[in-house]
């Protein structure tokens, strides 16, 4: 078990002071911008595809693919722009990376400009998040001291800038692009793709976005090199995870694991379990956006190629416990109410089914809905994840479609419910 | 502080704008953006006065109308749920005498509801201001309240 827990990202967690750039330097940081500066970019390009490192804000897109893909596109300035508009509930991972080791993105950021070819860094956290931000603002004033930021870093002749903007509450933001529109100071509103970010990002210029967590694996894979760091993981998924457990556990909190570790094991022993001796009813895997998926499921190993059999990812890797006492319902619509009202309301499809979900469920609830209530319901769902302009109107299904998929009674043995009470 | 000396502190830049406007409604007492703010904001950075206010009425943590001294924000998302966060309502409800979305009478409290603030692993969890809490329990809240009313006195 203890083998399935691996601090790679959050090894200096607690050693290093976050105000302090000469705690990261004595623990080894910065060493890794130095090496990429004497390498060539194309060969950083080379590891981090050789490291198989995949996005870790829940899409898993190749990050060296990316990489390449920006410093071939034409047009500049070019951009790196991390994600860490980290809105999702039951996620804490990037704030505990901004806040415990803000260097660690920073270099992680740094390098990736290096080899991308992006003259401008953009770190985009979200409005509540009020102490990263001030973590990450002094962070950068002292890398800039340093001569880690700024003209000519470390006499290499590479120029590279970066600041920290501010979120204002909007969980869309992290769908990126709206995250784009954010940071061009409007309102946080997708748009139609392609073109992708890598061709037309930031300014409508060449942008590398990624997740702290994705930026944060960088600098490992430089020391270590690609190749060791893919040994780390399974042959699908490699590397580390950072996790996220929340909900019904004794030991809620953030883990870094290795691939080959179940959900068991995670809930289990490194959450020490159920509080109160009750047993875990449903998990939901990545936050609202996410299935939720009953225990003789938790024996899957998190590594992609297996919960990939069930359709289902680690995704973001945020696992939430719902205990015995819960009611599917209940959580449903809670889900469904945070969906509604973040919402952009750009398209209709996420805009007006979202109102009319939970107006459906409503009717459960309350023990109207009949069958004809739960076909137009599945309908429904089926037109916004297919109909949605982007991931929120998307995935917001995901939730009740796996309720209906693992725990239908739940929503189907109250049809007609009311009758029977009369 | 002035919306000039804000805007200057973030550099100018529509991409800034949005943590700069935040940062100047938490310097103010009653913790909202007037008519006139945003007037001012539209002018020093030569954005339409439309654009700045549709970055308020967009983004939530932006008011229009007076709140209170302190924001009470109570999380409610499922990990906060799972783990009794009616409860914390309930609780500051009745310590407060007000209703989610009220102000209290003396313009010290405004109770709301967020989505989840990241501390999913302390749920339940509220944030005021700057300053986040967790685990809370009735006690705990009590002596939270209790404390900001006297500093706030
Ligand atoms: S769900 Fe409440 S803080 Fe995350």
């Amino acid at each position: 078990m203890s083998n399935k827990v691996k601090k790679l990202l959050t090894a200096r967690f607690g050693v290093v002071s976050p105000d302090s750039i000469e705690d990261y330097i004595k623990n080894g940081g910065y060493a890794s911008l130095k090496k990429a500066l004497g390498m060539d970019p194309e060969a950083i390009i080379t590891e981090v595809k050789a490291s198989g490192l995949r996005g870790r804000g829940g899409a898993g897109f190749p990050t060296g693919i990316k990489m390449e893909s920006v410093r071939r596109a034409t047009g500049s300035p070019k951009y790196v722009v991390c994600n860490a508009d980290e809105g999702e509930p039951g996620n804490f991972k990037d704030r505990y990376l901004m806040e415990k080791d803000p260097h660690q993105l920073l270099e992680g950021m740094i390098i990736s400009a290096f080899a991308a070819g992006a003259d401008y860094g953009a770190i985009f956290v979200r409005g509540e998040y009020i102490n990263s931000i001030k973590i990450l603002d002094n962070a950068i004033k002292q890398a800039r001291k340093a001569g880690f930021l700024g003209k000519n870093i470390l006499g290499t002749g590479f120029d590279f800038e970066m600041d920290v903007y501010s979120g204002a509450g909007s969980y869309v933001c992290g769908e990126e692009f709206a995250l784009l529109a954010a940071l061009e100071g409007k309102p946080a509103r997708s748009t139609f793709k392609p073109p992708f970010p890598t061709t037309e990002g930031l300014n409508g210029k060449p942008t590398q976005i990624n997740n702290v967590e994705t930026f944060a694996n960088i600098p490992h894979i430089i020391d270590m090199g690609g190749a060791a760091y893919a040994a780390l993981g399974t042959e699908a998924s490699t590397g580390t995870k950072l996790i996220s457990l929340s909900g019904n556990v004794n030991h809620p909190g953030l883990y870094e694991v290795t691939y080959d570790i179940t959900l068991r094991e995670i809930i289990e022993e490194l959450g020490g379990g159920v509080p109160g001796g009750r047993a875990v009813k449903m998990v939901q895997l990545g936050g609202p956006s996410g299935p939720i998926i009953p225990p003789s499921l938790l024996d899957l190993k998190i590594d992609a190629n297996e919960m990939r059999k069930y359709n289902l990812s680690i995704a973001s890797g945020a696992i939430i416990v719902i205990d015995d006492r819960a009611d599917a319902l209940d959580i449903l619509v809670r889900i469904m109410e945070f969906f509604h009202h973040e919402s952009c309301g750009k398209c209709t499809p996420c805009r007006e089914g979202l109102g009319q979900v939970l107006g459906l469920l409503d009717k459960f609830v309350d023990g109207t809905a009949t069958e004809a209530d739960l076909k137009l319901l599945r309908n429904l769902l089926d037109v916004m994840s297919q109909a949605s302009l982007c991931g929120l109107g998307q995935a917001a299904p995901t939730a009740i479609k796996t309720i209906l998929q693992y725990f239908g009674d739940e929503l189907c043995g109250r049809i007609g419910a009311a009758k029977e009470v009369k | 502080m002035e919306v000039k000396e804000v805007l200057d502190k973030y550099g100018n830049s529509p991409g800034r704008l949005l943590g700069a406007m935040l940062e100047y409604q938490r310097s103010k007492p009653q913790n909202y953006l007037t008519k006139e703010d945003i007037q001012a904001f539209a002018k020093e950075t030569g954005l339409p006065v439309s654009r700045v206010y549709s970055l308020v009425t967009f983004y939530s943590l932006f008011s229009e109308v007076p709140r209170g001294r302190y924001i009470i924000q109570v999380c409610r998302d499922v990990p906060c749920h799972v783990n009794g966060s009616v409860n914390v309502v309930a609780e500051l409800e009745g310590l407060l005498g007000i209703k989610m979305g009220q102000t209290t009478e003396d313009g010290m409290f405004t109770l709301e509801y967020t989505s989840c603030i990241g501390c999913c692993e302390m749920a339940p969890a509220m944030q005021i201001g700057e300053t986040v809490y967790g685990n809370l329990t009735p006690e705990k809240i009590a002596s939270i309240i209790g404390e900001l009313r006297r500093a706030g006195k």
